[in-house]
C-alpha cells in the first residue's frame, strides 16, 4: 500500500542506509531484498574515483536521501546540504548535526538553526533529532514536515530505549511524518516502532553488519510491514487479567 | 607573474594570481562534474567556478558522494 512523504508516493516504509556492506554486490542485493524506495548516502572530502558502491546503489533506481554526517555546526551542515543538492540532484536532506562525540546525540540548537536556513533555501529537511517533544515542535515550527527521532544512539542496536517518549511524539504531533532513525538492532525493534504508529523506520548497521545482510534486509521488510499492519488494524489493548477467548458455558462438566 | 599558493583537499597548488576555481580543478586533473566544491568553508556552485577567483591561502575542498547511514 502506498503512502506519501514530502509529496512523494512511496510503497515501502523501510529507509535503508548504504554504509558498511561487505561488497557493492551485497549492497545492491540488500536494497532489492528490502524493497526500499529510499537509501541514505553521505558526502566526503575526496577527489578520486568511487570504489563501486555508489554505482551499485544508483543501479537500483532508489531515491537518494543524502546526509550531513560528520557536521558539528549549523554552518557546516548547511554547506554540506548545498553540496549534496548539487551533486545528487535532490532537495531532500537528512540533517545531522552532532553535539556529543560519545553518544552522537544531535545538537538541538544547531539543528534548529540549520533547519531554518535550509527550509528557507528550499530544502525538504529530514532532521535526525532526539525524542524530545519540545525540540520536535520547534523543528516543525521551523518548517519541517518530517521528524526522525532516534530510537537509541547510532549503530548501538539497542532498539527503542524510550517507547514512552516516542508514543508521546506520535500522540502530540499527529500531523507530522515520523521516522525512527538510529539504534534499531533487530526486526522486532522496527516492528515495535511501526506498531507505535511511526510512519517509517530508517536503519543501516543492523542490515549491513548482519552475517547475511540480504536475508536481514528481507527480515526487516517483513517486520516493518507487519508492524504497520498491526497499527492500522488496531492492536489489542493489554489488560492485567485473563479474558477468556473460547465462548464456553462456564465449566464443561458442571451443570 | 605573481604566484599564489592554495590548497585543494590539503594538497598545496602553486597558481598564477587570479586563477579561478574551475582552472584549479582542471590543473589538478580531477573530474570537476563529479565534485561539489567549497572555498574557505563556503559552497561554490558549479555555475560560479569560473567567476570565483582564488586568493593566496584559500582552502579549497572537493566532496563526492559516498555510502552513508
Amino acid at each position: 500500500m502506498s503512502w506519501t512523504i514530502a509529496d512523494v508516493a512511496l510503497t515501502s516504509r523501510f529507509f535503508l542506509g548504504s554504509a558498511g556492506y561487505p561488497s557493492p554486490e551485497i549492497l545492491h542485493a540488500a536494497i532489492k531484498a528490502s524493497g526500499t524506495d529510499v537509501v541514505t548516502v553521505g558526502l566526503r572530502r575526496q577527489l578520486g574515483s568511487d570504489n563501486g558502491f555508489i554505482p551499485a546503489l544508483l543501479d537500483t533506481g532508489v531515491r537518494l536521501l543524502p546526509n550531513t554526517a560528520g557536521c558539528r555546526s549549523a554552518r557546516e551542515a548547511v554547506t554540506l546540504a548545498q553540496m549534496a543538492r548539487e551533486l545528487l540532484g535532490t532537495h531532500w536532506i537528512k540533517l545531522e548535526v552532532v553535539g556529543d562525540e560519545h553518544t552522537l546525540q544531535p545538537d538541538p540548537f544547531e539543528l534548529l538553526l540549520a533547519t531554518e536556513a535550509l527550509v528557507k533555501d528550499g530544502f525538504e529537511v529530514f532532521p535526525y533529532c532526539t525524542d524530545d517533544l519540545v525540540t520536535c515542535q520547534r523543528l516543525l515550527d521551523a518548517g519541517c514536515r518530517i521528524l526522525m527521532p532516534w530510537g537509541a544512539p547510532i549503530g548501538s542496536g539497542q532498539g527503542l530505549l524510550n517507547p514512552w517518549a516516542l508514543r508521546t511524539l506520535r500522540a502530540r504531533l499527529p500531523g507530522a511524518t515520523l521516522v525512527v532513525d538510529a539504534g534499531i538492532g533487530a526486526p522486532s525493534h522496527a516492528a515495535l516502532a511501526m506498531e507505535l504508529g511511526f510512519d517509517a523506520v530508517l536503519l543501516n548497521s543492523a542490515v549491513a553488519q548482519a552475517v547475511d545482510p540480504v536475508r536481514m534486509a528481507a527480515g526487516f521488510a517483513g517486520a516493518i510491514a507487519g508492524g504497520r499492519a498491526g497499527f492500522e488494524a488496531g492492536l489489542l489493548v493489554p489488560q492485567d487479567m485473563a479474558v477468556a477467548s473460547t465462548p464456553v458455558s462456564a465449566r464443561p462438566f458442571h451443570l | 607573474m605573481n604566484e599564489i599558493t592554495v590548497t585543494l583537499n590539503g594538497q598545496a597548488h602553486q597558481l598564477p594570481a587570479e586563477t579561478c576555481l574551475a582552472e584549479l580543478l582542471q590543473r589538478a586533473g580531477v573530474d570537476a562534474q563529479a565534485l561539489a566544491t567549497a572555498v574557505n568553508g563556503e559552497f561554490v556552485p558549479r555555475t560560479q567556478r569560473n567567476e570565483r577567483r582564488l586568493q593566496a591561502g584559500d582552502t579549497v575542498l572537493g566532496f563526492q558522494a559516498i555510502v552513508g547511514g
